[in-house]
Order: C-alpha cells, then structure tokens, then sequence
C-alpha cells in the first residue's frame, strides 16, 4: 500500500464539508451530501441533488428491486456505495410515450427480448441507453447519481436537503 | 493502445499559422519575448512580467513564471473553456466564443476603479497561436503544466534549458457519448496508476450481453478511469445527455486558473476533498468558501470566481451545461445567476 489513502463515502459512514458564508446568501450553493440524501430516502425515490435548468443529478437508494423504467434519452448511472444490478429489456407495448424527457416507469414489465445486464460497485458506470427499459436491483443499501433530465419522477426537496 | 488523458490527437509541434510577434531569445535569459496587441510579455527566471498600457503609462505585472504557465496551459487545453479565466487576481481571458478577450486589472475592484485596467479582444486562433508559442517557448524540459508540482518538480525555474512539446501539445479529448464506447473516446487501460489512488480497485463492472444486443449495454470503472489520469485540473467528458456533460477530473494542490463562470456549474465530490474559495466574478470580493468532502454537492453560481485546493489528489466531478446561448441569458438577466430557488 502506498502512502495514500483514498476517501470515498458511504450510506453508513460519511462526513459532510462545510459551507462557510462571507457575503451571499446560501440557497444559491445548494450545498448537500448524496449519502446523507440517501440515508433518508425511499428505495429507489430520485431525489434530485444539482440542477442545471432541465437536467438533473439525482441521488437515489438502491435497495431491493425497482419498478421497470426507461428513457427517450441516454441517462447514466455512477454507482457511489454498495453494488447495484441493472436488468435490461426491451420495452415492447409498455415502452413509455415518445416526446416526454426524464426517467419514466413502465406500465407493466417489459414485453421485448432481455437484453443483458450490468454489474456494478462503487466507481463503476453505466449507460442507459435511450429506448432501453431497465430495472435496478441491490442486495443491500446501496447509493447511485443518475445524469438525467427533470421528469415525472424527479423529487426536488430543496429545501429539507440543503444548507440553508 | 490507450492515450494519456488529453495527448495525442496532435503529431509534433507545427508552425505557428498566425504571424505571433515575439522578439529574438534574449542573451541572459534564452526566453523571447511576446506581445498580443497591446499586452507585452516577458519571462526572466523566475517571473511573467505582463505589461498593458494605462492613462499613467504602460503598468506591470509579476507572475510567478509556474502560476502564468499553468494557468496558460489551461487556457489552451480548454480553448479558453466557459467565461473567463483568470490567472490571478489581475490578469487573465474571456471567452466570447470565436471571440477572446484578455484583461488586465479589469476585474480587480481597485485597479479598474483607478482607471489602470485594460481590456483587448483578439479572434480566438490568433490568440490561441500566441498563448502556444509562449508554452512552447517557455516550459524548460522536465517541466509538465499539466502535472503536480511533486510530479513535475522546479524545472521550470531559471533560464531557458530545453523544451516540452509533447507536455505542452496536448488537446483535450471529445466524447460523443462515453468513453469506451464503439467509435467513442478511449479508456485508459494501458495507463499507470497515479501514485495518489494506488489503493482505488482496478475491477471493471460484468457486463451480460444477450445475444443480438452486443455493443448496446455499456459500463465502466470511473474511478479506475480516473485514477489514471495524468493530468490535474483538467476535466474529460464522460458521459453526454444532449447538453449535460459529466467532466469528472483529478484535482491536486490549486487550480492554476481563478475560474469565473458564465454559466451554472455544479461540483460533486466523488473521493477525498477540495477547499474552494468563492469570490464575486466582478470585484473579486470573497462570498464563501465550500469545504467539499466525498459525497458533498454544490452548485457554482453564475455570477461567481472560485479557485479550488486539494492537498490529496482527489476525484471530482464537474457537471456543465453545455448550452450556447447560457452567457448571454445570464448576462441579460434571463436567467438568475443560481440554479434554484427555495
């Protein structure tokens, strides 16, 4: 081992920085922590934690099986805690309406051919590829940022996860 | 074969395509000196001496030489990246996009109340082969803008000894959708580790392809990718949503350049922590300053300079909105210069 140690963070062990204001008001920082969104969130809830007009990083709890969603866009997903599965499928007659941005669920499971799927822990990296209905799975806790754009199931709590 | 974070792309040094004026080398120093319309520049051993006229007379100002080539480095690499890029307090560029503007003084609060700043726009490639000869000319062999000061040592110091064009001639390397991808930028495979992240695991994520469906799933380690940048400070695409780019980067001891934004950008810190201190972008006034730990978010507003510090070599993720007309939209006001109201 060499004289470095790497700091990563976890649902179970994670120390927030600090904002510290001179002059400014801050809301505008929006200054929060995916672990400790995390920690309080519902399985699978997509909290939004950065905002950049439409897009989105949501911060969100993997733990036990989700719903079946899909995109009309690529999103991405960085695995930050734990280890996460992503089934994919093809969405069939339950593929999404065409037009609308963001993660949207399936109204039933996936009728096309399976696709594969991806094995991921912390640092790894996945696409979602846009038209690919998916569905994540974690044996335990596990914490994900999903790159994607505001949708139906994007939650902004603004307030309750930021210093303010 | 996989290619350091942003080499390659380029074959050896060319000719500068633009007449850049710049002096003979001088017989102390070896150094030319250069000018870029009314900015003079002159490096001894150890400083950047930038020179811009005034009311009272032409004014300099002293940059320590490893600061002004870091920073140009930079300016270079990102070709003068989003808003402006400051290289102190003083001096610096702005990017109008096709368009460049260098500065002097102009955003420090005393100075430009004094009437002593100036400001001159050039079109980008005649002053991105000017920003190019002065690297070429004034990184010393061994010498890496790029790289920690541990990494690179002080070889930049004294007299002209050599030169480092293959440091110097990177460009930064596009992602279309992510890297490793079929056609897309590659992955970094065949590229040592850096000493910081010995300990990050090198496994790569198992991908179970059914048949008919080769090429359509795709992941990679991130953090495995980014251990072996070779390079700080300098953000690489990683995964494109239309406009929203995922740049993470590696980040060590201080970020050559004071960034001031003309958009909203956003920090994730994914490993160890970065120190920023936040200033107004117009007076360069302190506002905050945002300790960033692993997991820690915060957005960048519009209307801000930051500078980052980190004294272990750390993962961060900048996300950036790559939209064209972002500058003019918060300049004019469309926009608030924060990313959400609550």
């Amino acid at each position: 081992m060499g004289r470095y140690t790497t700091v990563t963070g976890s649902l179970d062990r994670f120390e927030r920085g600090q904002l510290t204001i001179i002059d400014d008001d801050p809301k505008h920082y929006c200054y929060s922590n995916v672990f400790e969104v995390a920690s309080k969130s519902k399985p699978y809830d997509k909290i939004a934690v950065a905002r950049n007009l439409e897009y989105v990083i949501e911060a969100i709890r993997a733990e036990g099986t989700s719903d079946w969603l899909a995109c009309n866009h690529d999103e991405f997903v960085v695995v930050m805690d734990g280890e996460v599965t992503v089934s994919f499928a093809e969405p069939g007659d339950a593929a999404p309406p065409q037009g609308k941005d963001g993660t949207q669920r399936l109204s039933g499971p996936p009728k096309g051919r399976k696709m594969g799927r991806i094995h991921l822990k912390r640092g790894h990296q996945a696409l979602l590829p846009k038209g690919a209905a998916y569905q994540f799975s974690a044996p335990r806790p596990s914490v994900m940022i999903q790159q994607t754009i505001l949708g139906d199931l994007t939650q902004q709590k603004w307030a309750e996860i930021c210093t303010s | 074969m996989a290619m350091p974070e942003s080499q390659a792309v380029r074959g050896p040094a060319k000719a500068p395509e633009f007449k850049v004026a710049m002096s003979e080398p001088d017989p102390k120093t070896g150094f030319r000196a250069f000018e870029l319309g009314e900015f003079h520049f002159l490096r001894d051993e150890y400083f950047v001496h930038v020179s811009w006229p005034t009311k009272r007379g032409r004014l300099e100002h002293r940059i320590s030489a490893d600061a002004f080539l870091r920073a140009l480095m930079r300016d270079v690499a990102w070709g003068f990246f989003y808003g402006w890029v400051n290289f102190d307090a003083m001096f610096g560029s702005r990017n109008l996009y096709g368009r460049v503007e260098f500065f002097a003084g102009r955003y420090h609060e005393a100075y430009h109340k004094a009437g002593l700043s100036y400001v001159e726009e050039f079109d980008s490639p005649f002053a991105m082969a000017t920003c190019k000869a002065i690297l070429r000319d004034w990184c010393n062999a061994g010498f890496d803008p790029f790289a920690a000061p541990e990494e690179t040592g002080a070889s930049w110091a004294g007299t002209k000894k050599g030169e480092n064009i293959a440091a110097i001639e990177r460009s930064r390397i596009a992602t279309k959708r992510m890297p490793g991808l079929f056609g897309d930028s590659p992955l970094r495979d065949d590229l040592p580790v850096n000493r910081a992240f010995a300990d990050v695991p090198q496994d790569e994520p198992v991908i179970e392809v059914e048949p008919g469906f080769e090429g359509r799933l795709h992941g990679f380690n991130l953090f495995k990718y980014l251990s072996r940048s070779d390079v700080t400070w300098n953000p690489s695409v990683t995964s494109v949503c239309r406009e929203s780019l995922f740049c993470p980067t590696t980040e060590e001891y201080i970020l050559p350049i004071i960034h001031g934004n003309d958009r909203v950008e956003w920090f994730v810190q994914l490993t160890d922590e970065i120190e920023w201190e936040v200033s107004d972008k117009e007076t360069g006034r302190p506002r905050a300053r945002v300790l960033m730990r692993a997991g820690d978010v915060a957005s960048m507003p519009a209307d801000i300079r930051h500078q980052g510090f980190a004294t272990k070599r750390s993962m961060l993720l900048v996300w950036e909105n790559a939209r064209m007309d972002l500058p003019k939209l918060y300049e004019t006001g469309q926009l608030k210069p924060y990313p959400v109201e609550f």
